[in-house]
């Protein structure tokens, strides 16, 4: 369920007169813009910048960029994209940081659906000159780069069709390669990046009937981890409880504000139209302090308010 | 015509590619037991003498003959008939199955059709089989070609015309330069490049090798065929398929290769075929129309003849 409050009466060009206000005279006015981009969907937000296109011939993203900074600025930047776009736009930051998240790249090919995240793929060519696949490639090496060119190149089937058999079969694969810490192994990695979701699922449930112990916490062990074993734990997640998956990520992010307002903004931006709502419920159960709360106290600003008003926080 | 003409060319009515059955229906109007008998005499390969002098037929033989060669029609019909998607999909699992002697096929649908056309392929595989490619590629795909396939089918290529940066490209034509020349099909880079780049980076890749080296690519990944096939299908498809069908049409070629003319013709009556008709005059020296008309019969040579004509 989405946390986004959309209001009942909707006029593009109003917004976009609105908006064009809070640009106006001396500095701007955050409060009008969150007030009002923090309330509408990916289709509004589109009429909205075509509306201000068509009345004062000036590209509301651009105006947005160079009237606002900081996190804010980013925030709103990214939250003003389409849905594909923004993700496109996700990713290349991530490749492109020095603290390299290649998290963004995993939730991309597990969360979204293949047919959205083609529109993905297609997104970013259009934006970068360059294919998703080829600069994961090149961004990457060793055994990162051949999980996640895979994650990243595959186009799963999306039927809910499972073959029994086979996740019996594929979960014992999985469990020997844990076992023997050979997490690299290529039927490792081809099972996590080319199964179908729904037989993916299959497969984790036959591991954890089987082996009594869950493939998510078999992968973390006991002792010192690495980048590429967090990667699988990741793509596990992600493909099987998204909502966890995210509500750690929110805490995570949340504690390292100042530091990394990146994954935040993310999941909140990404998910807001889509299941936060979950998300929230999740993350409750596990903090036992809501979202909104959290947000409040560890946050500050105008960026506060965007994220509150996109995570549902009514006034 | 003498009677030893027609049988003659009756006889050929069914030795190329597809049947002459224009042939055969004059037979049926024409001829008489005795001439029907010259004809079994002069193909004691269908119909060999036993020791009592009499030409009995081996059946087996002649049937499979004659439906081999109607069949040829039958299956560039189908083949043509087919939407695109469809056709490269099932082309693609049959390759699959077939085990390394096909595999050049996945190469020529994962190569040289256009991004779009490459992922319509792979969405026709989940409505027909019920599975991604990737999945039944990496699962059924075993040996050294492995990596190299499953990463060129799951390929969705920029094709947007922005320019090509010449440093990546020199970048990318030295990690290939400096592969083990031992584990080619394996070596990470090489296959990187290969299955993620887009052809016109590629095609810079390729003359930045031949500049900065004094061979070319593909002269340099002969010890791996089917690198040297990626390269040619990304680089120069038209020399490629003029190879291909110069192969099937040869006097006494199998039918595994035999079948290449009927995908050749089909998939790219529409794409290059002018291309590949250019090339194949160049290099070969006789028109390709030339050669089918030599090589096939009947109505499915007349059909591979339309198809060719499409690309002039």
């Amino acid at each position: 369920m989405a946390t986004l409050i959309t209001p009942p009466h909707f006029s593009a060009v109003e917004d976009a007169e609105a908006l064009r206000n809070a640009f106006k005279g001396w500095g701007t006015d955050e409060k009008a813009i969150v007030g009002i981009l923090g309330h509408r969907n990916a289709v509004q937000r589109k009429q909205i910048r075509e509306a201000y296109d068509q009345l004062f011939q000036e590209d509301l993203v651009k105006r947005l960029e160079s009237d606002l900074s900081g996190h804010f600025e980013r925030a709103v930047y990214r939250w003003i994209l389409d849905p594909a776009d923004r993700d496109a736009v996700l990713a290349n930051v991530a490749l492109r940081k020095s603290e390299y998240d290649f998290k963004v790249l995993i939730e991309l090919s597990c969360v979204l659906s293949p047919e959205e995240f083609l529109a993905v793929k297609r997104a970013y060519q259009f934006r970068y000159k360059h294919s998703l696949e080829e600069d994961v490639a090149s961004h990457n090496q060793g055994d990162l780069r051949k999980l996640l060119v895979a994650l990243v190149g595959v186009y799963r089937y999306n039927g809910e069709e499972i073959n029994a058999k086979l996740a019996n079969s594929e979960a014992d694969i999985l469990h020997e390669a844990i076992k023997k810490k050979d997490f690299n192994s290529d039927e490792v990695i081809r099972i996590l990046s080319t199964r179908s979701k729904a037989q993916l699922n299959a497969t984790f449930n036959r591991y954890r009937e089987e082996h009594k112990l869950s493939i998510t916490k078999d992968l973390l062990g006991e002792s010192a981890v690495s980048e590429f074993q967090k990667a699988l734990h990741a793509t596990v997640r992600c493909i099987n409880d998204p909502h966890k998956y995210y509500a750690k990520l929110l805490r995570d992010g949340i504690k390292k504000i100042g530091t990394d307002e990146d994954t935040l903004t993310r999941v909140i931006e990404t998910r807001a139209e889509k299941d936060l709502k979950h998300i929230k419920e999740v993350y409750y159960k596990k903090n036992s302090v809501s979202l909104d709360d959290a947000v409040s106290k560890e946050i500050s600003g105008d960026y506060k308010a965007l994220l509150l008003a996109l995570i549902g926080k009514q006034d | 015509m003498t009677l030893n003409d027609e049988i003659q060319a009756l006889t050929k009515a069914f030795t190329g590619l597809g049947v002459d059955e224009i042939s055969f229906v004059t037979m049926g109007r024409k001829w008489k037991p005795e001439e029907r008998q010259s004809f079994r005499k002069a193909n004691p390969d269908f119909f060999p003498e036993d020791e009592r002098h009499f030409e009995r037929c081996d059946l087996e033989k002649y049937i499979k003959r004659l439906e081999q060669e109607f069949m040829r029609f039958k299956e560039v019909i189908v083949l043509w008939t087919l939407h695109p998607w469809e056709r490269d999909a099932r082309m693609a699992k049959e390759a699959i199955e077939n085990g390394p002697e096909a595999y050049a096929v996945l190469v020529e649908i994962a190569c040289s059709r256009s991004s779009e056309e490459l992922l319509g392929a792979r969405k026709a595989y989940h409505s027909l089989f019920d599975q991604s490619i990737e999945e039944d590629a990496s699962l059924n795909i075993e040996g050294p070609e492995r990596k190299l396939l499953v990463a060129l089918v799951s390929a969705y290529r920029y094709e947007g015309s922005s320019m090509v940066k010449e440093d990546e490209a020199k970048y990318d034509a030295n990690a290939i330069k400096n592969a083990d020349k031992n584990k080619l099909l394996e070596d990470d880079e090489i296959v990187r490049i290969l299955a993620t780049r887009s052809k016109r980076h590629i095609h810079e890749v390729y003359k930045q090798y031949k500049l900065n080296n004094n061979k070319t690519l593909d002269e340099d990944l002969a010890a791996a065929p089917i690198l040297q096939e990626t390269v040619q299908c990304l680089c120069s498809p038209e020399k490629y398929y003029a190879k291909v069908l110069n192969e099937s049409l040869k006097d006494g070629a199998d039918e595994k290769i035999r079948k290449a003319l009927n995908r050749v013709i089909v998939t790219r009556a529409d794409a290059d075929m002018k291309n590949i008709i250019d090339e194949f005059q160049t290099k070969y020296r006789v028109a390709l129309s030339e050669k089918i008309k030599n090589t096939a019969r009947g109505s499915y040579k007349d059909f591979l003849l339309n198809l060719v004509a499409r690309g002039n």
